[in-house]
């Protein structure tokens, strides 16, 4: 038998080595079988029936001949086998195909026009291509009441098609099951338990439920109006602070290559929106490796608890206070970059705009969903009991934004960022993709430490898309070699099993670094809908690639934060005043998990 | 004060209780359904404090659990009466009017299809699909007792009968 396996879909011959499935086959070959339920990052639930084909199977009879058993499979579930037939689009397929459309339609509450996700909505797209045009069936379902507990997500059971999408992806990624299926038949949903609010559970609003929903069942908390609001209120002065991840998918909105870098366009469009204060999340990104790795090389030195995790993911933050609060010593105590430069922003701003603190609005631009989250935390709030950050808005909401204003986005011409918070280096930018965050801070500690200038800033060891990478860096301190050993983890699933290996000492690790997303914050859930791994991929080699262009690659460079240490924090990292405003505090979450 | 103590206790003897079940389960997450029927043996509905006292323990979402108690039409989360009668709907019993009966019960005992548990935990009406005793039409089983060719009033009566033993104090 030879090597090469091969099977035909609609009489097109494709090879196939690893593939899991005849669907993953049959995409090789250019043909898109509909699914709902199908994720390739998840296990495989064959529930929705959309991907049925006819799949004849060889087999030898007694005398050596090939005889076909021919079925109707669902091609998610079905291994490939050499010399198979598969047949995708038959007269029986189509007829069934409509059928399942027709009876999800049904049972769903069709208000499209208005939908969040109208235009991103996977039952939209199969229901045209399937060429369903009227639904022969009554709908029977009561109205269910829409979960808008949840400051990042709102459920809406009535747009519900039980692909399980999201109870997969909450239990295998992120390990927390804030949701389930509960009741039998007819009755069956997907909601927290006791069929409660989706607040009042685990969730820790990664969103990553809303990026795999094929429908509008669960979407991102839309929050456009507020900023819409505050650019036209005359007596607000509204200042904008954009995430490294935006930059490097936006553009996928308007017709560009995932990957590309559009943070000048981006800087542009918002400038003809009317925002007047533009700057980059990536100076406080700069700024949190100062404080972060100065943290750092303080618990080293003073036999503080170890190993430190990072704090940067406040998904990651939720998920500890709630299952490993054991763990909450060894968070660092820096806030996020968003939590950072909006605290920042507030004290520093009013006097350089020349506006009152209480009339400064601060939007930030973020590829995540759990920062709405953040931002409405109380310990992030003013002492007069305003938040710091007054609106969360997803790079989605940004394209919406963008789109609703007619701009013509792909011709824009750059534009740069305003001084003094506008100015990040590639070390800052990195902070997008998993792994980001730990090169950033081994650029900074290394020449913390050993005193002399990194000439090869490429820790390509904590790169790529592994779920867990881990690294060991030899430092040479005072003559003598200090080794750190460094772990890099997305998937709050993966990471609770981290911390379960180094709680039983089976894992030498000083410092960790943990996101939620796959790949980071570039497959943040406020991202455009429909990512596929190519396009993590791709986002994340567009990230590197303007790493190695940069004219600044390292955080300790930016001048701009040294200038900033002078004026306001006390001169020095982990200073009194830097504590103040860039430090928070974390606290056990009494949940029942 | 002397309330509080005693609802104290008695939450730590419930969950004493509970835990003596996962113990007698080797606290294998994979025995979860044995689990929840021994604690609905036990208390006759599966708790809200109970369904998380088990997730915590096993570390089972509690999620998880409440899809499995939600799934299985043998367990309640409601409270169960004292009294379970329940009441044949299969074909036979259908057509020998059990519904005259069911009305009775409803009646009798203030209840309806979306209420089917008296507020004072004496009684609760279920409607079962067939019991296997098609011959005997319509049916009616009250705790454990068949009664065969039941009538409104056979069931009235038998309520009676029960609501004054409890009164007896037995």
């Amino acid at each position: 038998m030879s090597d090469v396996k091969k099977l035909t879909v609609n009489g097109i011959e494709v090879e196939f080595t690893t593939e899991r499935n005849i669907l993953e086959v049959a995409r090789k070959a250019g043909i898109k079988i509909p699914t709902f339920c199908y994720q390739s990052e998840l296990s495989i639930y064959g529930a929705c029936r959309m991907c049925v084909c006819e799949v004849a199977t060889p087999a030898k009879d007694r005398e050596g001949n090939v005889t076909y058993r021919t079925m109707l499979m669902a091609a998610c579930s079905t291994a490939p086998m050499d010399g198979m037939i598969v047949k995708t689009d038959t007269a029986d397929i189509r007829a069934m195909r409509k059928v399942a459309v027709e009876l999800l339609l049904a049972n769903h509450t069709v208000d499209c026009p208005n939908c969040v996700r109208s235009a991103d909505c996977e039952l939209q797209d199969v229901a045209r291509r399937l060429g369903v045009t009227k639904v022969r069936y009554r709908q029977n379902d009561k109205p269910q009441p829409i979960d808008d507990s949840s400051p990042s997500i709102v459920r809406d059971p009535n747009k519900c098609i039980l692909c399980g999408n999201c109870v997969r992806v909450c239990r295998e990624l992120q390990g927390v099951s804030a949701i389930d299926f509960e009741n039998r038949g007819s009755n069956a949903k997907v909601a927290p338990a006791f069929d409660g609010k989706l607040n009042d559970s685990a969730c820790v609003n990664c969103g990553q439920c809303a990026a795999v929903c094929p429908t509008g069942a669960i979407t991102v908390k839309q929050d456009i109006q507020k900023v819409w609001d505050a650019l036209y209120d005359k007596t607000k002065t509204v200042a904008i602070q954009i995430a490294p991840a935006v930059r490097m998918a936006l553009g996928e909105e308007f017709g560009l290559a995932p990957g590309t870098n559009v943070e000048g366009k981006m800087v542009a469009a918002l400038r003809l929106m009317g925002f007047q204060h533009i700057y980059d999340t990536n100076f406080t990104a700069d700024l949190t490796i100062w404080e972060e790795a100065t943290e750092f090389k303080n618990r080293v030195l003073n036999g503080g608890v170890l190993p430190m995790f990072t704090s940067c993911c406040p998904a990651w933050v939720k998920y500890a206070e709630t299952f490993c609060p054991d763990m909450l010593p060894n968070l660092s105590t820096c806030r996020s970059p968003q939590a950072m430069f909006s605290s920042l922003a507030k004290k520093v701003l009013p006097a350089e705009l020349g506006c009152e603190q209480k009339d400064l609005f601060m939007v930030s631009i973020m590829p995540c969903t759990a920062k709405k989250m953040e931002a409405g935390l109380e310990k992030f709030n003013e002492e007069d009991g305003t938040p710091e950050t007054d609106a969360v808005i997803t790079t989605s909401e940004l394209a919406r934004m963008i789109k609703s204003m007619g701009i013509d986005f792909a011709a824009l011409e750059p534009s740069t960022f305003d001084k003094p918070l506008g100015f990040g280096t590639s070390a800052g930018l990195i902070f997008g993709t998993s792994g980001g965050v730990m090169e950033a801070a081994l650029r900074y500690a290394y020449e913390d430490l050993t005193g002399t200038k990194l000439e090869d800033i490429n820790f390509t060891a904590v790169r790529g898309m592994d779920e867990v990478k881990t690294a060991s860096v030899t430092l040479n301190v005072n003559g003598q070699d200090v080794t750190v050993n460094v772990a890099v983890v997305y998937g709050l699933r993966k990471a609770g099993e981290l911390v379960k290996k180094i709680k039983a000492g089976e894992m030498d690790v000083q410092f960790v670094e943990v996101m939620a997303c796959p790949g980071g914050c570039i497959s943040g859930a406020g991202q455009p809908i429909g990512v596929t791994r190519a396009k993590r991929v791709a986002r994340q080699d567009g990230t590197y690639a303007t790493d190695a262009t940069a004219a600044v690659q390292k955080s300790q460079d930016n001048t701009t934060v040294a200038d900033c240490y002078q004026a306001t924090l006390g001169g020095q990292p982990n200073s009194h005043e830097a504590h103040h405003l860039l430090h928070t505090i974390y606290v056990k979450r009494d949940i029942v998990k | 004060m002397q309330e509080t103590i005693e609802k104290t206790q008695e939450m730590i003897a419930h969950e004493n209780a509970v835990r003596q079940i996962l113990e007698q389960n080797n606290n294998d997450p994979s025995r979860l359904i044995p689990i929840l029927q021994q604690i609905q043996d036990m208390d006759k509905y599966l708790s809200k404090e109970a369904i998380m006292q088990v997730a915590v323990e096993l570390d089972i979402p509690v999620s998880h659990i409440y899809g499995v108690a939600t799934f299985y039409a043998h367990f309640s989360l409601n409270p169960k009466g004292k009294h379970i009668i329940r009441l044949c709907d299969g074909t036979a019993c259908h057509v020998k009017k059990s519904h005259g009966i069911l009305n009775k019960l409803y009646s009798k005992l203030g209840l309806s299809d979306e209420n089917r548990t008296t507020k004072d935990l004496l009684f609760t009406v279920e409607i079962v699909s067939c019991l296997g005793a098609c011959g005997l039409a319509p049916v009616m089983v009250l705790d454990e007792h068949v009664h065969g060719q039941c009538t409104p009033e056979m069931a009235e009566t038998l309520i009676d009968e029960i609501i004054a033993n409890e009164k007896a104090g037995n």
